[in-house]
């Protein structure tokens, strides 16, 4: 508090704009301590390490725990006493009982769609993109910044000593319904580790409402001098639409949890009503467990898009950048993200087709969503237009934003199939819509954010990551993630539902079998591979090739007119103006022109 | 540096407008509780609300509580500090009993022989109780943050001519004063 009150005196003598207090940091820079610098940090650019190094440890325990499953599921008749040693009771005689699966797969959800995806994604590229390139010294408010990093950790803390305690954690899927979730009676999962789940939940909301708050203010609020809305890249449009996202959908789910908690803690009936559980006729009544899949989903679908936006964005800039052609259709991308944005909030009843909705509101739904195809091809098209006889140069960055493209266009398909709520009623709950939302939402997200590390990894450490294993990285990733999904689409197709841990004696499904030892094998190689590139990370941050220039990839955006390794403050004199819009790439035979750039005399006007 | 500082187009000041979003963001979550309240409202098993005389005495204290803020803020104008701070300590002795209130008027259900939670009761006092308890923590933040300013004003060291604290707390504090009225309405009238 000290330093924001310190901030309120300073603007009220001055009577300057908020910018003078991140001159005066910048003054300080210097002085330091380890502490300022490392820890507790109010530098846009720390936070955002911050953030990515944590998203890489848990995308290292999710990632680790869907191989373990994957192990129960490819190989069922088999047991690894290894699992005994390491996981105990969970795992006797080598084999993961049904209660440690279903905290397995819980915990993968979650990990992956909040802690990694979320926090790991949008936390770690809006807090280092938006004032970078934008022109701002830092957020608008750099104590709420660092606060929603530290909220982060504690939802971190709090979600992973739950995965220590004696009943386990959450058990539940992570929707966790009710009331599954609500009944500790009702499965281990449902006990303790439930109400840390919550309580996590609640910090990791706290945080994204702290940070999106932040994003939202600065994009509007901090632009530098000549940065029109229009004239911003793509990156920061798509994290504006996020953080809106965000900041609406996010407490509705916490309304939801904070009524669970009630009904978990204080023996209320808001999602209970007539349950018996092992023989115990329950006292509730009255309740209604829909209500909490309203509730959930109205948060759970735009939560996908808070997922991909970024991703949208952060590919739209790599893959100008990299066809050296300025990106095609600037405003139709923005609309399009603007259409999708919108769409998020329409569309949540389509998660809830078979829980007896009126069909005739499920027309709706389908309708809405069906119409998310569009804005969806409008970016597919542009995409492929900007690649369009572009002078491609094919840099790792480059490579995972046409992945991207691709898994996009294969995922985005199957939503088709998957948005029909009367084909809905066979494929719901079976390893379609695995394959589907792995694929559009999992994968192709990861794609954005490793396009995006790659890309900006030389602003962040002033080095570059090693290019032969990221070539290795990529080939393997997208070839990987083909061959673990593609399959499990015809599994779906066939009927095979989720959340089983053994196939074997279920004659309908066991031919499946091999399918799924193909699966466990591709993904156990994938998933050594996403430690190459962790690898990869560390090691370049202190051994990779330097930086020598400011601007290695000949981009235009502003990030790239700061100094090498830039201090808080980021542009060591005056912010530069902005003249043009960020994609004037090729023109008037030039390979690129920067946005500080003035325009020239007789140059066309953009 | 006079150039940086021209640059800065602030129409609004930055804290000003983040306050603006949360306040968005608040009142999606309150939304998203009535919205619940409605839904559960149209199905079976629901008992009509009967509300304490003592919530329409909080709701005076809480509007009065406003009244008092904007005098503060307009004192502060003035640069007449001494009545800026007994109007903010008054804002927050009145929050404060709009606090107690509320706690004493849930313990008066107990008399009525009416459950708000556990075996035998009804979520439309669930609802209630959540609902009321969210909103009362908003209000509790709103003193501290009261209580944070009016320290403030009463240290010697430093001395601050900057309103944008001051009428940042203003705007919270009249927010969830209004989000009061919507729900003790939206109570009346939903029973």
């Amino acid at each position: 508090m000290s330093s924001e009150s310190i901030h309120h005196g300073q603007q009220g003598v001055a009577a300057a704009s908020s910018h003078d207090l991140h001159e005066e940091h910048h003054h300080h820079h210097g002085e330091e301590s380890f502490i300022s610098k490392y820890v507790f940090s109010q530098d846009h650019k720390m936070i955002a390490k911050q953030f990515l190094i944590t998203g890489m440890i848990w995308a290292i325990i999710g990632g680790l725990f869907s191989v373990i499953f994957r192990l129960q599921l490819g190989y069922p008749e088999m047991t690894f006493p290894f699992l005994e040693d390491i996981f105990g009771k969970w795992a006797v005689g080598g084999r993961i009982s049904n209660e440690f699966y279903y905290a397995l797969v819980t915990m993968h959800g979650t990990i992956l769609v909040f802690f990694v995806l979320t926090a790991g994604l949008s936390g770690t590229f809006a807090n280092f993109l938006i004032p970078l390139q934008i022109g701002a010294r830092d957020m608008a408010s750099p104590f709420l910044n660092m606060l929603s990093y530290w909220f982060f950790f504690l939802a971190s803390v709090i979600m992973f000593s739950s995965l220590f305690i004696q009943t386990g954690p959450a058990a539940g899927g992570w929707t966790i319904y009710p009331p599954l979730s609500a009944l500790g009676q009702a499965s281990e999962g449902s006990k303790l580790g439930m109400d840390f789940w919550l309580v996590s939940m609640a910090m990791f909301i706290v945080s994204s409402l702290l940070g999106g708050l932040n994003y939202i203010s600065t994009i509007l609020n901090m632009r530098t001098k000549g940065m029109t809305m229009t004239r911003m890249p793509l990156t920061i449009w798509a994290i504006f639409f996020t953080a809106v996202l965000g900041v609406l959908s996010f407490p509705v789910l916490l309304s939801g949890a904070i009524l669970l908690l009630f009904d978990r803690n204080l023996g209320t009936s808001f999602y209970l009503s007539e349950i018996v559980v092992k023989g115990e006729i329950l006292p509730n009544e009255g309740g209604s467990a829909i209500l909490f899949q309203h509730l959930f989903w109205f948060l759970g679908h735009p939560e996908v898009y808070i997922i991909l936006m970024p991703a949208l964005g952060m590919v739209s800039e790599v893959m100008s950048v990299n066809s050296r052609k300025p990106i095609f259709g600037y405003l139709a991308m923005v609309g399009s993200l603007f259409a999708i944005a919108i769409l998020a909030f329409l569309v949540w009843a389509h998660h809830m087709f078979v829980t007896g909705l009126n069909p005739f509101l499920g027309a709706f739904f389908v309708l809405l969503t069906l119409l998310i195809a569009v804005p969806s091809a409008i970016k597919v098209f542009n995409w492929l237009t900007t690649l369009w006889r572009g002078n491609l140069r094919f840099t790792p960055a480059m490579l995972f934003a046409i992945g991207f493209v691709s898994l996009f266009i294969s995922g985005g398909l199957t939503g088709i199939f998957l948005g029909n709520s009367t084909l809905d009623i066979h494929l719901h709950d079976t390893y379609f819509v695995v394959a589907h939302f792995h694929i559009v939402m999992g994968v192709a997200s990861f794609f954005g954010m490793f396009a995006g590390v790659y890309h900006w990894f030389p602003k962040m450490y002033g080095r570059y990551m090693n290019n032969t294993m990221a070539y290795i990285h990529f080939w393997v990733t997208l070839v990987g993630a083909y061959l673990i999904f593609w399959p499990m689409h015809y599994a779906g197709l066939a009927g095979m539902p989720r959340r089983y841990t053994d196939y074997s004696n279920w004659h309908s499904f066991n031919m499946f079998a091999d399918m799924n030892r193909f699966i466990s094998t591709v993904a156990m190689i994938v998933f050594a591979v996403q430690l190459l590139f962790v690898f990869n990370f560390f090691y370049s941050i202190w051994k990779g090739r330097k930086v020598t220039t400011k601007n290695p990839w000949g981009s235009n955006t502003l990030e790239w007119t700061t100094p090498i390794r830039p201090g808080h403050g980021n542009w060591p004199g005056e912010i530069p103006e902005v003249h043009r819009w960020p994609y004037d790439y090729g023109k008037d035979g030039r390979d690129y022109i920067s946005q500080i750039e003035p325009i020239g005399e007789g140059e066309s006007h953009h | 540096m006079a150039n940086v500082m021209s640059v800065q187009r602030n129409k609004i000041h930055p804290h000003k407008f983040t306050l603006w979003v949360g306040i968005g963001s608040i009142i999606m979550m309150f939304a998203g509780l009535t919205s619940a309240y409605i839904v559960k409202r149209s199905q079976a098993n629901w008992t009509m609300l009967e509300i304490p005389g003592i919530f329409w005495a909080s709701t005076i204290t809480i509007l009065l509580s406003s009244l008092t803020m904007y005098l503060s803020v307009k004192a502060f104008r003035e640069r007449n500090m001494n009545r800026y701070r007994s109007m903010l300590s008054l804002t927050a002795i009145l929050g404060l009993a709009f606090l107690v209130m509320q706690v004493i008027g849930f313990l008066q259900y107990k008399s009525m022989d009416i459950r708000l939670v556990g075996a035998g009761s009804n979520a439309s006092y669930s609802f209630l109780l959540a609902i009321a308890s969210l909103h009362a923590a908003h209000v509790f933040g709103g003193v501290i943050a009261l209580v944070i300013i009016a320290r403030k004003a009463l240290s010697s060291r430093k001395r601050s001519y900057s309103s944008v604290p001051v009428e940042v707390v203003a705007t919270y504090w009249h927010f969830v004063d209004i989000l009061w009225i919507y729900l003790i309405l939206f109570f009346s009238w939903m029973k």
